[in-house]
């Protein structure tokens, strides 16, 4: 989304003008929220109300969370080498070796 | 008292049919993205009600007619729509300030009717209640957040205010076929919600800091079909111009 406007007026757009929301809904009772995608807003109220319209549509959530994108403290994907190598081939941390019984629900 | 009940049903069908049709003129033309969904989920509620409606309305006309035969083959001095549903869309505000208009009204109406003596449309009203609350949380917050807004803002929701405001009245006034529907229980008198609306109006507006336009005249013509304004017939022609080419198509 660019943030001047391409005809080179100064007449900002509205877009650049509402803060981006992320959009995370918990689709049943039980499970996490997940992030679904993100919404432009004037407001925290307005976002819930734009995420019900944009991503509840088809059933699909009982709670939704919005935040303001700006909240969000992310890490660089310059540092993946780093953070994410020492990982790999290390098959002893995934729990895969166990049986989850049913009645433990969603983990 | 088919054929009050029949008017009845066609006023509530119609009311869905035209304001959800204005409404989707929208889709895709809406200022922002998130406002475009939203708009077109609006209207497809409407729409939604609208087959509720007049699917009651050609049973109880006991006819054969359907619901699509009521809202495509109908001429204008059938409809039996308020004049305020049937206005244009405007600028984005007076579509907000006629929705806002509508939602306040529909709200009171709907709660009134899941009390019905009748069940079928204590059961319409019911399940478009729901739909109904959440239009005008938002159209109302809308409102709100436009009127106490910019300037432009705020003088856009003033002048859709003026404009629009002289429509609300009609749909409070009573005729035959109201009273006899109220005395047997089955509609809501629309003369005794007329004080609830005024008050839910005041109270919206007084917070978007919008003036209500002083004076009680109400342009009147559309529940009882007499004199719809020139917009419904070109809107109609929009909306039936397939049916009425091609008679019978279907996807």
């Amino acid at each position: 989304m660019t943030k001047t406007d391409p005809s080179g007026s100064d007449k900002t757009s509205v877009r650049s003008e509402w803060p981006l929301w992320e959009i995370f809904i918990r689709g049943q009772h039980g499970l996490n929220h997940r992030h679904v995608g993100s919404l432009h807003a004037p407001d925290a109220e307005t976002a819930i109300r734009n995420a019900r319209d944009v991503y509840t549509r088809r059933n699909e959530g009982v709670s939704i969370w919005a935040v303001d994108a700006r909240d969000i403290a992310a890490s660089s994907p310059s540092e993946k080498g780093p953070l994410y190598d020492p990982a790999q081939s290390k098959v002893y941390r995934h729990p895969t070796f166990f049986d989850i019984p049913d009645e433990a629900g969603p983990m | 008292m088919n054929a009050a009940l029949f008017e009845f049903l066609c006023r509530m069908g119609d009311n869905t049919l035209v304001l959800g049709h204005r409404v989707s003129e929208w889709c895709g033309h809406a200022p922002v993205l998130e406002e475009d969904i939203a708009l077109a989920n609006t209207a497809l509620d409407l729409i939604g009600q609208t087959q509720m409606w007049l699917g009651l309305a050609g049973e109880v006309e006991g006819q054969g007619r359907s619901a699509d035969d009521l809202a495509y083959l109908r001429d204008a001095w059938d409809f039996r729509c308020l004049l305020l549903v049937e206005q244009p869309n405007g600028d984005f505000g007076q579509t907000i300030m006629r929705q806002f208009l509508f939602d306040a009204l529909h709200e009171l109406q709907l709660n009134e009717l899941r009390a019905s003596k009748d069940d079928r449309i204590a059961g319409i009203a019911e399940k478009s209640a729901k739909e109904v609350a959440y239009h005008l949380e938002r159209s109302s917050e809308t409102v709100i957040a436009l009127g106490d807004g910019t300037e432009e803002s705020h003088r856009r929701m003033q002048a859709a205010l003026d404009v629009l405001w002289p429509y609300a009245g009609e749909a409070f006034l009573d005729d035959e076929s109201d009273r006899a529907l109220a005395e047997t229980g089955i509609a809501v008198l629309p003369s005794t919600l007329g004080a609830a609306y005024g008050a839910r109006v005041r109270e919206v507006m007084a917070e978007a800091t919008l003036q209500l336009p002083e004076g009680t005249f109400a342009h009147s013509g559309g529940r009882t079909g007499a004199r719809h304004s020139e917009h419904l017939g070109h809107m109609l022609a929009q909306m039936q111009w397939l049916q009425r080419a091609y008679p019978g198509a279907v996807w």
